[in-house]
């Protein structure tokens, strides 16, 4: 186990390495100079100058990126030049807004997958399960931009069971309120979600169900329902996880999506903004923070296939 | 426990399992594939009965049919299977339940499939005592330590949090039959409960079974290939070939006397003991007839080396010997032939 860890450890320290690389190269890729933007109107060779020496825009690139390094394992992003806050504090607050997005989305897609696949294959092909089929196969088909305003007209507009866009309240403030707010963009969110959970514990339990060890269980007189939930649901969970795992990522896209349609002032709203600020020092540290957020969940997937599953082995 | 010796039962007069006349058919995309066709027998509390036939021959069908575990909409049942007077074919699941795992249970014929890979071994065993048995959590726990003491697993307490794949295949299958004896069941249906392990192996686990079974007065069908298995541990055994019965007797009198040739190629091919690489049948010689279209005569006859033209028109019935417990279907059974033998006899062979 403790190897197990260790070993887990320096393969994500050597990740996030890369990431670092990447995140930083690829932001200064990006167009703008920021000394323009500092400047504005009395920007000037010299004055450029000046400025791109206090930033240390001068130096070799790869002196610049140490030097970030540095400055990020000391928990420090930088300053913003556009609104002189620090990316730290500009992510502190808009994270948590993406990290319950995701998570209450995540919510609502096992409560919604896990119940349906389970009750559809109480009858393979039959109503119920040909029915939730093309019901989440439709989910699918429709893009959050679709989604977003329909369910706002639905929920909101016409009978205001949840609040429109930009009404976000924030945790601390009143969790309730909080919490109705964010059900209606997670929803958004989850439908991707359902389709993909839904098929894949449908068919793994379904082939789980063929195994002698099920008829065993029924050997046993246990009923149905035991079965399912006690014997077939684990060992059939494991694409789910992966998948959930992988989907990590994609979701976090979704996330800043639908912030951006439904005006929640999270990740992908301050990023948005930042791109179009040429604020390339908030552009870095988001990117950087999501990187590492997005391989850190998967670790931690990964670690739970080990305890969900004891065939996979942890060596 | 202590058990009521049988005279004194009130039911002793019933037979603990009477199975009559059952048949089990699949709806298969070639046909109906009758993989249990017309069997009967009985089996007394406490005895064990032996079902043998090569691969294919419908031992397991018969086995779940008997059990009530298949189901399905492809699947056709007829005939009667009695359980201590109680019928169960046809019998809603709810009572059925209520047997499994209590009254009656069933070893499987491969412990590398047949535990959850993904539960202790101990929450398998105790799942099963306490939805039968009312009995808390630690005295389930305990229950459970000790069954798996008496079949024979070292340090029990630390083999009860372990998964089965930490186990090798002997002792998953003493973990099976832990399992199956754990509410000390009237009835087991053991379904080659020893395939697949080493000799040595297959006879601790053989014996095992047999003294548990005599201690709890457990009855027992034993499902094998391997008639070497069933000789020295059944009262009876019945012969199975292509979902029929063709040959049935006490166990002694069958290999003093046995009437089917397919009964004599079975024992033909039953693995020695001293060649240990052996764990599945040799085959007997042709292939096993395709049950979805039998021939219509014996449907053992284009394998048998003794068969001659009647036995290729018609299938035999399955009648009684000189003795009234001796049943085969063979219109020219092996000790007949010494006497005034067929006058093909020489021809065919
Ligand atoms: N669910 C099913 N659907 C269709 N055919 C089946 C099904 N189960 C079993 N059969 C067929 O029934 C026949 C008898 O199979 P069964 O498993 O009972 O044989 P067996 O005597 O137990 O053989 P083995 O020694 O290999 O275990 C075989 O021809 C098999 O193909
Ligand atoms: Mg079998």
């Amino acid at each position: 186990m403790a190897k197990y860890l260790a070993k887990r450890a320096a393969a994500f320290v050597v990740i996030i390495f890369f990431v670092s690389l990447g995140t930083f190269f690829l932001v200064h890729l990006l167009p703008g100079n920021p000394a323009l933007t500092i400047l504005g109107p009395n920007a000037n060779a010299h004055n450029i100058a000046l400025i791109d020496k206090q930033l240390g825009l001068n130096r070799p690139l790869w002196t610049q990126y140490f030097i970030w390094l540095g400055n990020v394992l000391h928990g420090n992003l930088g300053q913003s030049f556009v609104t002189r806050e620090s990316v730290v504090s500009t992510i502190a607050h808009a994270f948590p807004i993406d990290l319950e997005l995701v998570v209450i989305s995540q919510i609502i897609a096992f409560a919604v997958a896990v119940p349906l696949a389970l009750t559809a294959v109480r009858k393979p092909n039959g109503r119920f399960d040909r029915y939730s089929t093309a019901g989440t196969f439709a989910m699918l088909a429709m893009p959050p931009f679709i989604v977003a305003p329909v369910l706002v007209l639905l929920f909101a507009v016409n009978t205001h069971i949840f609040p429109g866009p930009a009404s976000y309240v924030p945790l601390a403030q009143n969790f309730w309120s909080n919490i109705h707010t964010m059900i209606l963009p997670a929803l958004v969110l989850a439908l991707g979600s359902i389709v993909i959970y839904y098929r894949l514990l449908r068919n793994d339990l379904i082939s789980t169900l063929q195994e002698d060890f099920i008829l065993m269980a029924r050997s046993k007189g246990l009923s149905d329902r035991r079965i399912l939930l006690r014997h077939a649901l684990r060992p059939s969970s494991i694409s789910l996880l992966a998948s959930a795992g992988i989907n990590i990522g994609s979701l976090i896209a979704g996330a800043f999506v639908v912030e951006y349609l439904l005006q929640l002032p999270g990740l992908g709203y301050a990023l948005v903004n930042s791109i179009n600020q040429d604020d390339y020092v908030t552009v870095q540290g988001i990117v950087l923070v999501v990187a590492v957020a997005v391989v850190l969940i998967n670790f931690l997937v990964d670690f739970l296939f080990t305890i969900v599953d004891p065939r996979i082995s942890r060596d | 426990m202590t058990y009521p010796p049988a005279a004194s039962d009130p039911q002793s007069a019933v037979p603990l399992l009477e199975v009559t006349e059952l048949s089990t058919s699949f709806r298969t995309g070639r046909g109906l594939l009758k993989a249990v066709d017309r069997v009967s027998f009985r089996l007394g509390r406490g005895r064990t009965i032996g079902v043998v036939g090569e691969s294919g021959s419908g031992k397991t069908v018969l086995a779940r049919t008997v059990m009530g575990l298949l189901a399905g909409s492809n699947v056709e049942k007829t005939g009667s299977v009695r359980f201590e007077g109680q019928e169960l074919l046809g019998a809603p699941n709810s009572e059925l339940r209520s047997l499994w795992g209590a009254r009656m249970a069933m070893i499987f014929q491969d412990p590398m499939t047949a535990l959850n890979p993904v539960m202790r071994i101990g929450r398998q065993i105790t799942e099963s005592l306490r939805l039968h048995l009312d009995i808390d959590r630690s005295e389930a726990r305990a229950t459970a330590v000790s069954l798996l003491a008496q079949v024979g697993i070292p340090s029990p307490e630390e083999r009860y949090g372990s998964f089965p794949g930490e186990l090798s295949g002997g002792m998953r299958q003493r973990v099976m039959i832990a399992i199956a004896l754990a509410c000390s069941p009237r009835l087991l249906l053991a379904d080659e409960p020893t395939t697949g392990l080493d000799v040595t192996v297959q006879a601790q686990i053989l014996d095992l079974l047999g003294s548990l079974q005599y201690e709890r007065n457990m009855a027992m069908v034993l499902v094998t290939h391997d008639l070497g298995v069933v000789a020295t541990r059944t009262d009876d055994i019945v012969v199975m070939y292509a979902g029929r019965i063709v040959e049935m007797a006490p166990t002694s009198r069958l290999f003093s006397s046995m009437a089917m040739p397919y009964t004599e190629a079975l024992l033909a091919s039953t693995p020695r003991l001293s060649n240990p690489s052996h764990t599945r049948l040799a085959a007997i010689e042709g292939r096993p007839p395709d049950l979805t279209a039998l021939p219509p005569g014996c449907p053992f006859a284009p394998r048998c080396r003794y068969a001659q033209d009647l036995c290729r028109r018609a299938a035999p019935p399955l009648v009684t010997a000189e003795r009234p417990d001796h049943l085969y279907a063979c219109w020219y059974p092996l000790g007949a032939r010494t006497g005034p033998a067929p006058v093909s006899h020489s021809v065919s062979s």
